[in-house]
């Protein structure tokens, strides 16, 4: 006790981790806010975007920038064709039918996957000059993860600012919040719709390659962490871009604290949370708009 | 169906309930069951495992097609009756039947309990919580492996005869009627459930929510009922698992598990209690012949098939067949 810099190392670890979460979660949360879609397969888009960015990487021996670039639009294809060929045919049908096209959509994502790469993990090999440590309040801090901070900063930053101040992320908030009135304004909605799920799957794409170390490339991925992808989204609330955030930090962070102080618990104490949380708040912690 | 139902009310007595719109071709299940059970003397494992599906797949059909819950964490239950008879088992508690019951009842507060915070909620938050409530069991059992045995499964379960009787053998022919009474007893009860008052109110509020509450029907109470009565059920056929085959892999309480057999219900239509029994004995047995050689392929297809399934036979093989007799019929 009393050696805070375990707390600072695991803040920052956890930060790390919530950047991550956020990039893959926060175009699952607009994609719900605004199409009203459960799309429980999210998860495969930021595996596509893991496994094309280790695979660019460590086959092809392409460089770590364009590997990510590589993901985002390979996931955000996949997103927009996706959308157009199935996504689209299910908007308004029932909850029980997105669930179950989205298992069927994870079915097939991990067969393929395990067809083509195999049942293993795959390793992500981290570019020389973001190896080794970086010397942070007395503790000795992997430079990979301060990179993933401060790349993930300034692609969020990116992201606000246009959703704040371009025309589409204009569109995009008030078809978020009146979906009727924005299309009777002459919003083409299912443009933007399209337009929309691709870039929240690029933007999951991306969070899959450059957190690939913390979320680990393998067939079950979809599965795996789609627990984690909605609590995001349900805490955070749905149609928003900030919510997620605040909720991914503060998930990133309790859940490397509770791995470090608590590890034979696993997951179970952060599941137990967010039951209580909704029990209480069944909107979910910061509800905005329609759930 | 005739307009005169909507108008018409429960049967009253017991007996009305139960072969309440009863047809003859209703008896085929079972037919089917025994005869395959004298035709496939070599498939009679897999038989009991159908029929504890079947029930599996059956209690999921009460949260699905009459409460219109979206579950993908029923295997909760059926891992919480499984490890609790397993391990009363290990410990010395070797009655089938009694052991069974109180797996049922395990199971039944497991499901009380999760049931009042997921019941709450709406729309895809119900969806994930019962996904949070089986993957904190998952790590719960993975996590005391010293009693559950962990990744490795719990194994070294010895039940006694049933009823004293009937030893469980390696041919499974005990198994198999002792799976078939409870099946068959379960169904009994769901038939009598479904046409009481109590399940006309569960397809009231599965057919439109908002006109139950305006006539004063306590709508969260009776789904919570609904619900706990068919974590019981999943208990039951968790229970008959770990009895019959003497152990219980963690899989038992995985989100696979729970996807499967929503998988296999799907496959035979919700909402029509038979369903169960015509999605678990298909899935499984083509389970059995392609799946053994590639699994990977295995998942690829039944992928596709759900996804065709949503886009083109919402309401699955049953709905399906009903839609062709009833065109057959108007053409004639």
């Amino acid at each position: 006790m009393g050696d805070w810099s375990v707390l600072i190392s695991i803040g920052l670890l956890g930060v790390a981790y919530g950047m991550v979460l956020y990039l893959i979660s926060v175009g699952l949360s607009i994609t719900m806010g605004l199409m009203g879609f459960v799309n429980l397969a999210h998860g495969v888009f930021a595996m596509a975007g893991g496994y094309v960015t280790v695979t660019l990487m460590n086959k092809y021996g392409v460089p770590f920038f364009a590997a990510l670039a590589g993901a985002f639009v390979v996931a955000a294809v996949l997103g927009l064709v996706l959308e157009r060929t199935l996504y689209a045919r299910l908007y308004g049908t029932s909850d029980f039918d997105q669930v179950l096209f989205s298992i069927g959509l994870i079915f097939v994502s991990i067969a393929v996957v395990r067809h083509f790469w195999g049942p293993l993990t795959q390793p992500m090999r981290v570019p020389a000059y973001l190896k080794g440590v970086i010397p942070v309040l007395g503790r000795d801090f992997p430079s990979y993860r301060l990179f993933l901070i401060g790349f993930s900063i300034a692609t969020i930053a990116v992201l606000w600012v246009t959703l704040e101040h371009s025309r589409f992320g204009a569109m995009i908030r008030a078809a978020v919040d009146n979906r009727r009135m924005a299309q009777s304004l002459g919003v083409n909605t299912s443009r933007l719709f399209a337009q929309t799920f691709a870039l929240g799957s690029g933007l999951a794409g991306l969070g899959g390659g450059l957190g690939a170390d913390i979320l680990v490339i393998a067939p079950g991925y979809p599965i795996q962490y789609i627990l984690y992808f909605m609590i995001v989204v349900i805490l955070g609330g749905l149609g928003t871009i900030r919510g997620p955030f605040l909720a991914a930090l503060l998930l990133g962070i309790a859940d490397t604290a509770c791995r470090y102080f608590w590890p034979e618990a696993g997951a179970v104490f952060i599941f137990i949370l967010v039951f209580v949380i909704l029990y209480f708040r069944p909107q979910g912690l910061l509800h905005r708009g329609r759930a | 169906m005739s307009a005169l139902e909507h108008f018409s009310a429960p049967p009253r007595s017991l007996l009305a309930r139960l072969l309440y719109g009863v047809r003859p071709w209703e008896a085929l299940p079972w037919l089917a069951a025994i005869v395959a059970f004298f035709l496939f003397p070599g498939y009679v494992p897999i038989f009991g495992q159908i029929l504890i599906m079947t029930l599996f797949a059956l209690s999921l059909d009460i949260v699905v097609g009459y409460c219109g819950i979206v579950t993908l964490g029923h295997a909760a239950y059926y891992g919480t009756g499984a490890y609790t008879a397993g391990l009363l088992a290990v410990h010395g508690w070797s009655e089938p039947i009694s052991n069974a019951a109180f797996a049922m009842a395990m199971a039944a507060l497991v499901g009380f309990v999760t049931g009042a915070v997921i019941l709450r909620a709406h729309g895809f938050i119900t969806v994930m919580l019962t996904l949070a409530v089986t993957v904190t069991l998952y790590e719960v059992a993975n996590h005391t492996g010293r009693w559950t045995g962990g990744d490795d499964g719990l194994r070294g379960i010895d039940m006694a005869p049933v009823l004293g009787r009937f030893e469980f053998d390696i041919y499974g022919d005990t198994a198999f009627f002792y799976a078939l009474a409870a099946l068959f007893l379960s169904f009994v009860v769901v038939r009598l459930l479904v046409n009481s008052p109590f399940g006309w109110s569960l397809k009231g509020i599965r057919e439109n929510i908002g006109r139950m509450h305006a006539i004063g029907c306590p709508v969260y109470r009776r789904l919570l009922q609904a619900y706990t009565i068919a974590a019981a059920l999943a208990g039951l056929a968790g229970a008959l698992q770990a009895q019959t085959t003497q152990y219980v892999a963690l899989r038992a309480l995985s989100f696979d598990l729970s996807g499967d057999v929503l998988v296999m219900l799907i496959i035979g239509g919700i909402g029509r209690l038979y369903g169960a029994f015509i999605g678990v004995p298909v899935y499984i047995l083509a389970q059995d012949r392609l799946a053994s050689e590639d699994p990977a392929n295995w998942y690829f297809w039944m992928g596709i098939l759900l996804i065709v399934i949503v886009l083109f036979a919402r309401g699955g093989m049953l709905a399906l067949a009903a839609r062709l007799w009833d065109r057959r019929r108007s053409d004639a």
